[in-house]
């Protein structure tokens, strides 16, 4: 029963980060590959406030979105305006540079050894312990993600995300500014991603560097296409199915050490296949990407 | 007269090729003025410059008396510049009514804090401009595809549609590039009303055409221009009896 609790708050955690890339990849048709990195960011912000200072969840929370937006300020600003590829090269030297910090700055983050001890969540005097109740958590700040991240979609900004995707000659003939835009929606997503990191770091209360590592932004990319592109509910299906479908192989009784190596495998099919036979993924009305935005045929 | 756009020794060249040399011209209030050359011209690329979408490398633009020479597109274009593109642009893939949306310029909608905190006032605000939206489809004939995606459109339709856009954003000049070439004679016609309307309106147009008796009618002003320079200025009348241009369109 705690497995199944543990797997459905692991489907809840990678929920937020895929619902908040989507807006990115899906929507506005930009790739990110640090959204592991923000992940990261938001894990490490509230693990150290929670043993260096003590200071309450909800703060944590607070801050570490505050904290993973002004980074995707930081590494959004200068470089979307610019071509889109420079942006997805800026992504990338932001998620290995996170990395080698949290692994290399090791008075401050533990460095490879991470951080354990994470106090659990304290909101207002009740403790988060058990694993329904880490369950609720992570169901309502999957709401919250899932409920602004639609806001944002279903309003004229996301229109001009969507148009963003399709024509940004026309959008700026349109008297908008793009890369202002485009700064925006990626700053929304860093910090929504952030959000995952709070629960993990205080429901696993262990973390170190190797959950954030570019395999993971990868990971939560194939969630984002497979579950379907610039479909909110497509991620939410998209996490159930890649988080759920590699414990199946746990009953077939493969040892460990061969169940993480055929995980990859079937991450890496799975893409293929979709890429090939189901572009627009699980739920996506869209293919991935900027140029194949062409409504795909039935 | 009014002066509306004033552009002064506006010069752009790719690769050493001028595109515009020297080229000086003004726009008054609710006028249209028709640009007309050859291909290669540098007609479209003036639109460029104006909008910002190409740097000039020199040359003073001013609009509505501010200079606008260095401004981003958005700014110029929030100022009231509306343009199209010779290569029709359209948000393809999203509906006919979406794409005239996408171009209002009151989208409080757009700013992130509103979408949270402002949605009723959104909501209102986009049903007003549905509303505006549907009388300009409807002005135009083409309401009945107001939910059609707009690459499902005719060619015509289409230009149609990205003229529609540019009467969304309700700006004072609106540049349009070719928009009746390479469409039926009917829907040429609904085009050639929508645009010489448009004085009517308190608008003023730019209107790059080929075809010289379509400018003569609907044009109160032509300018001829070839390899980036100004040619002749004049009535349309005036225009197409000068030496200079009978020549080049002789060559
Ligand atoms: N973006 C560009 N890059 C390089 N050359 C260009 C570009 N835009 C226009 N040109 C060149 O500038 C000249 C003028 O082009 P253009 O303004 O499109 O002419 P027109 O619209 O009058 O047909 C042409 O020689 C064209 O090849
Ligand atoms: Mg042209």
């Amino acid at each position: 029963m705690e497995y199944l609790l543990h797997i459905l708050i692991l489907i809840g955690i990678y929920t937020i980060l895929s619902v908040s890339l989507n807006l990115l990849v899906g929507y506005t048709g930009i790739l990110s590959i640090a959204h592991a990195a923000f992940y990261g960011v938001g894990a490490y912000v509230a693990a150290l406030m929670a043993l260096k200072l003590q200071t309450p969840f909800l703060l944590n929370l607070f801050l570490a979105v505050i904290a993973s937006g002004l980074f995707g300020a930081v590494v959004g600003i200068p470089s979307l305006r610019l071509r889109d590829d420079y942006f997805v090269i800026a992504t990338f030297a932001f998620q290995i540079i996170t990395f080698s910090i949290l692994n290399n700055l090791v008075d401050f983050t533990g460095g490879p050894l991470g951080l354990p001890g994470i106090s659990q969540p304290n909101i207002f005097g009740f403790e988060i312990t058990t694993h329904v109740e880490f369950l609720v958590l992570v169901i309502i700040l999957a709401g919250v993600t899932f409920w602004i991240s639609n806001k944002i979609v279903k309003s004229p900004f996301g229109r001009l995300l969507k148009a963003i995707r399709e024509d940004e000659i026309f959008v700026k003939a349109a008297g908008r500014n793009v890369s202002d835009a485009k700064v925006k929606v990626f700053v929304i997503s860093a910090s929504l991603a952030s959000i995952a990191g709070v629960v993990y770091a205080t429901y696993i209360t262990y973390i170190d560097p190797t959950s954030f590592t570019i395999m993971e932004s990868i990971f939560i990319i194939s969630i984002v296409i497979i579950g379907g592109s610039a479909n909110l509910k497509g991620s939410i299906v998209g996490s159930i199915v890649l988080v759920a479908l590699p414990e199946l192989l746990r009953f077939i009784g493969l040892p460990n050490s061969i169940a993480a190596n055929i995980r990859q495998i079937l991450y890496g099919a799975l893409l293929v296949i979709f890429m090939l036979w189901r572009p627009q993924g699980f739920l996506g009305e869209y293919k991935f990407g900027k140029e194949s935005a062409a409504r795909s045929k039935k | 007269m009014n002066s509306l756009l004033k552009a002064e020794n506006v010069h752009k060249s790719f690769n050493g090729v001028n595109a515009l040399n020297n080229f000086s011209c003004d726009v008054h209030e609710n006028e249209i003025v028709g640009l007309i050359g050859p291909n290669g011209a540098g007609k479209s690329t003036l639109f460029n410059v104006i909008t910002g979408f190409i740097e000039s490398e020199n040359g003073n633009i001013e609009f509505i008396g501010k200079v606008i020479t260095k401004y981003p597109s958005h700014k110029i274009i929030k100022l009231g510049i509306s343009r199209t593109f010779q290569d029709l642009r359209l948000i393809k893939q999203m509906s006919v009514l979406d794409n005239i949306l996408l171009c209002f310029n009151n989208q409080q909608g757009e700013e992130l804090q509103n979408i949270i905190f402002k949605s009723n006032s959104i909501a209102k605000v986009e049903e007003e401009n549905k509303l505006k939206a549907h009388d300009l489809l409807r002005h135009a004939g083409i309401e009945e595809k107001a939910n059609d995606l707009a690459g499902t459109l005719s060619y015509g339709q289409q230009k149609l549609l990205s003229i529609i856009c540019c009467l969304a954003a309700d700006s004072k000049l609106l540049l349009l590039d070719e928009p009746i070439a390479g469409i039926n004679p009917e829907m040429r016609e609904k085009i050639l009303t929508i645009i010489s309307e448009l004085p009517s309106k308190g608008k003023s147009v730019i209107l790059i055409e080929h075809d010289m008796d379509f400018t003569m009618r609907i044009c109160n002003r032509l300018i001829f221009m070839d390899a980036g320079y100004k040619i002749s200025e004049g009535t349309p009348e005036e225009v197409r009896n000068d030496p200079k241009v009978i020549e080049a369109y002789i060559q």
